[in-house]
């Protein structure tokens, strides 16, 4: 049988898009495979998700290009609320602890993975870290992703919510230059909003081009260094997170 | 470069299915890859001669089978073709729109010796 079609090897009067090179009975066997690619990391991801979930544990993917703010944003956010709510981090670079030993400072129970030279964190990664960290019920993961607004998109970690964040030192257009990042958050934290009066930025024009990539993004602005906009961030985190039964 | 990871999952894939078949080699392996399923082609060619390097499918034959993006207007119910993501309705200009087809990544079939 043909795997691209179904078609049987005597019923050839249809059009065809492929060419049949290999027909049965020429020696050859054709194995019909019909799996998905990122099927092993989607099943870890989905294991993960199952014990977030069985522990009230809310886990945000936090994905964005190195440099917007993601862990200056974590350290405000866990000194902010670390009296409300409990925390841990998972941490993701390439290379070196720096990002763990700043949310270490800040009092919050935290693992770094460095990734060599992978470019994204993935289901596996995550599995291995959860396993070390003792997390506790009804508490918040925040897992900082590598910094890259490409590879991330396409690994499930599974996390209940993914946040972009972009910072207004970068260009407004980043939501068309990387949709696929867009399209899979949840949430877009637009940073750095006090330092709009000396950069181009339009706020407007960036929220269009997301809103066009994913009309259900929900969008906060906020500045990590003055505080302004971080109260819209912690309803928004707070408003997520489950009631223990 | 996620291409490079997306290649290394084919070989473990592949490489499960031929051992579960008995094969020692395989002749020919056939992917579906969605235009807007964020695989860039020059990469993940790239990526493929290094990665398929002393692995089974080193001297396979490859299939890729393009599957155009294709949504569905959920304010006019227009079905579209769609190029990027960020494309919106060509009818009712609405962004409001489910991605049907575009988005696979797939390993359909392989051909073994017998």
């Amino acid at each position: 049988m043909c795997a691209t079609c179904g078609c049987g090897p005597n019923s050839h009067e249809h059009d065809h898009s492929h060419d049949h090179s290999l027909q049965p009975g020429n020696g050859k066997k054709i194995v019909d495979v019909e799996q998905d690619i990122l099927q092993e990391n989607n099943l870890l991801a989905q294991r993960n998700r199952g014990f977030f979930e069985g522990r009230n544990i809310l886990a945000i993917n936090l994905v964005s290009s190195p440099g917007s703010g993601k862990t200056s944003l974590l350290e405000r956010t866990l000194t902010d609320l670390k009296s409300e709510l409990n925390f841990a981090v998972i941490e993701g670079d390439q290379q070196t602890t720096n990002d763990a030993d700043r949310i270490h400072a800040t009092g919050t129970k935290v693992t770094q993975i460095n990734t060599g030279k992978g470019c994204h964190l993935d289901a596996h990664m995550v599995l291995h870290a959860v396993q070390g960290m003792k997390l506790l019920p009804d508490s918040v993961l925040f897992i900082e992703n590598v910094g890259n607004l490409v590879c991330p998109a396409m690994f499930d970690l599974g996390e209940q919510e993914r946040a972009v964040v972009i910072s207004v030192t970068e260009g407004d257009d980043k939501p068309l230059k990387y949709p696929d990042m867009f399209h899979s958050s949840t949430l877009c934290i637009i940073n750095k909003i006090d330092l709009l009066p000396y950069v181009k930025f339009d706020v407007a024009k960036a929220k269009e081009y997301a809103r066009k990539v994913n009309p259900k993004l929900e969008i906060i602005e906020l500045s990590c260094t003055t505080g302004e906009g971080m109260s819209q961030w912690y309803d928004w985190l707070k408003a997520k997170i489950l009631q223990p039964v | 470069m996620h291409e490079l990871s997306i290649v290394m999952s084919i070989v473990e894939l592949a490489t499960a299915q031929a051992a579960s078949h008995d094969a020692v080699a395989i002749e020919e392996i056939e992917l579906d890859i969605g235009c807007l399923s964020g695989i860039e082609m020059d990469s993940f060619d790239f990526a493929w001669q290094q990665a398929v390097k002393r692995t089974i499918l080193e001297h396979a034959q490859r299939r890729v089978n393009r599957i155009a993006g294709k949504a569905f207007c959920l304010d006019c119910e227009t079905e579209f073709a769609m190029a990027h993501l960020y494309d919106g309705c060509p009818v009712c200009g609405s962004h409001l729109c489910q991605v049907k087809s575009g988005k696979e990544l797939r390993l359909r079939s392989l051909v073994l010796p017998d």
